[in-house]
């Protein structure tokens, strides 16, 4: 063997080595993430049933039950993307169709950027100073939803800039071409053609809405809640601050409980989120 | 010719009689639009209130907040007690739990999600990276009280073993859990970047006799090495602003401390903390989370900021 070969033997073996190692701290990912879920599998499972999905809280583990933070998720994240899917959907229009070239959108752009960063711990105390305080909502389904829809805003806005980018320049000119104007062009053909991608954004939006914890403790949502919320002044819960209270006690079953919260809502956001990537795969072809 | 003629008094009768509706018509088409124009960019001007809302809501109670607390106490005080009966308002305390999960995150999912990067960009077969993304998709959604669920229950028990000294609260559990929910993103970002590079640099590479990993790690790289810092610094922003698996699993105790083995409180955990107990509205105590906040709201927005640009200008020159 020659130097160039020993040489290019090593170069091999090199690349052989990181590319194991690559696998393996894929796999080793991978499998860690798997056994949590297992994990968490294993610790709810015996506790859940229909006893569990439709008792209220208690302080004995074994008869509480998840159903105020279940209704209260659901009329939390509906009323949020009631509110911020118009909103969300007019202002990615606008940023793309409109204010592409004025200063005024390229500002918006940039500060629509940045709000996406800003953790979600802050929009809660945004919520807890305007809403709950300044707009004397309380701690209402409200106050919970209109803080949430302003946390999911930029995430609708930039996945439906992202759809209405997608759509070729050609149909806005054949549109525009046989009299149309530019609402009719928006309206007719490119909110059409984007509706997937863009309703791939909002379920991303939604299943995101539904994991969030953080804001809504702030406002002040309840951990003990044995009502259904009556309309959206009313009092309520979560399923996540449920997760939450349950984790914080120090007692086994209360664990066992928040295991088996824990597996309803990855159920939920797991096919939300499954859902809206099957979707965009099957249209982004 | 002759034909039209005939036909031009019609159309020019039928134009008369349609005149007025034909004139509304072509008003309330340009009021529409006007309208339209002007809702689209209300709904726009939305995101510009979120931020004047939180920026001016923050900076209310921080203001009423420093008319008690002076700001010098703020930032060099060591300790955290402002639920106690002798208070002390330093910083500092939180300052140092966020930095130290934060960074047990990064040394977790910083080396581990930048390997994976390169290997998936620059080694994977296609049928598995297809495979792969929208797997790390789904797995981003997974919520992070899930997470905190791991960190407590599971991960803790299983470093106890390791490290017997441990508490039960600690700053390592939630630091690794929290590199693990960042990967996704610390993988996905950095792999748009690898893949940004041009096809000739890697060809250029070859040609010079280079093998794989020669031309992954000293060409592709440091080619893509600004749009990798980008993701990098939205990760750490990521990390900092992380608040459940913080909240239920490093124990919610300020500590002046880099041992990653006892409890800390984060900012954002304080936030929590003080958010579950009745603190009443207006009082000191209620004050102190907005001056945690702007903080913690002053870092992100930096790190956001930064890796933006970072991001544009790199994704702009078409990966250079």
């Amino acid at each position: 063997m020659n130097s160039f070969e020993i040489h290019a033997l090593k170069q091999r073996t090199k690349d052989i080595i990181f590319q194991v190692t690559a696998i393996v701290g894929l796999l080793f990912a991978v499998t860690v993430l798997l056994l949590l879920l297992i994990n968490v599998f294993q610790d709810g499972w015996g506790r859940l049933s229909w006893q569990f999905i439709s008792s209220y809280p208690s302080r004995k583990p074994e008869s509480a039950g998840i159903i105020a933070g279940l209704a209260g998720s659901f009329f939390m994240v509906s009323l949020a993307a009631l509110l911020s899917v118009p909103v969300g959907i007019g202002a990615a229009i606008y940023l793309e169709e409109y204010g592409k070239k004025n200063r005024l959108g390229k500002f918006i752009e940039i500060n629509t950027a940045n709000l996406a960063g800003v953790p979600s711990i802050v929009y809660g105390l945004l919520g807890l100073g305007l809403f709950v305080r300044w707009f004397q909502l309380d701690r209402s389904i409200l106050a919970g939803s209109l803080t949430m829809s302003l946390l999911i805003m930029p995430v609708i806005i930039i996945a439906t800039r992202e759809a209405i980018k997608a759509v070729p320049q050609g149909i806005r000119e054949a549109s525009y071409a046989v009299g149309a104007t530019k609402w009719q062009t928006i309206w007719h053909h490119l909110l059409p053609i984007s509706f997937p991608t863009i309703l791939t954004g909002i379920i991303l939006a939604v299943s995101r809405a539904i994991g969030e914890t953080a804001p809504l403790i702030t406002i002040g949502a309840l951990t003990y809640v044995t009502f259904l919320p009556k309309n959206i002044t009313s009092e309520f819960t979560i399923l996540p601050i449920q997760i939450f209270n349950w984790v914080s006690r120090p007692q086994q079953a209360f664990h066992e409980n928040a295991a088996a919260a824990i597996i309803v809502l990855i159920a939920f956001t797991l096919l939300l989120n499954s859902v809206a990537i099957i979707l965009r795969n099957k249209f982004s072809r | 010719m002759n034909g039209s003629s005939t036909l031009l008094p019609v159309s020019e009768t039928t134009e008369k009689n349609r005149s007025p509706f034909s004139f509304s018509r072509e008003a309330y088409v340009v009021t529409r639009e006007k309208v339209v124009h002007a809702i689209l960019m209300l709904c726009a001007l939305v995101s510009v209130f979120t931020t004047l809302g939180i920026i001016l809501v923050l900076l209310f109670q921080t203001i009423e907040f420093f008319k008690e607390v002076p700001i010098i106490n703020f930032l060099t005080d060591t300790q955290w007690t402002p639920l106690f009966q002798d208070k002390h308002f330093g910083i500092m305390p939180l300052l140092s739990g966020t930095l130290l999960t934060s960074l047990i995150a990064l040394s977790v999912s910083v080396p581990l999600g930048l390997i994976i990067a390169i290997y998936l960009s620059e080694y994977a077969p296609s049928f598995l990276r297809k495979l792969l993304k929208p797997f790390l998709e789904v797995l981003a959604g997974i919520p992070t009280i899930v997470y905190g669920y791991f960190a407590l229950i599971t991960v803790t028990p299983l470093l106890q073993n390791i490290f017997p000294s441990l508490s039960g609260f600690n700053a390592l559990s939630p630091g690794i859990v929290m590199g693990i929910m960042i990967l996704p993103l610390v993988t996905s970002l950095s792999e748009d970047a690898l893949r940004m590079v041009p096809k000739g640099l890697r060809e250029g590479g070859y040609a010079l006799g280079a093998s794989k990993l020669q031309v992954s790690l000293s060409i592709v790289f440091p080619s893509a090495f600004s749009g990798i810092v980008a993701s990098v610094i939205l990760a750490f922003s990521r990390a900092i602003g992380e608040t459940m698996i913080v909240a239920i699993a490093a124990g919610q105790l300020p500590n002046l401390t880099a041992n990653p083995l006892q409890p800390v409180a984060t900012m954002t955990s304080y936030i929590v903390q003080v958010s579950q107990g009745d603190t009443p509205y207006g009082t000191l105590a209620y004050n102190t989370i907005f001056a945690v906040a702007i903080t913690l709201f002053i870092f992100t927005f930096l790190l956001n900021i930064i890796s933006f640009r970072l991001r544009k200008k790199y994704f702009s020159m078409g990966g250079d």
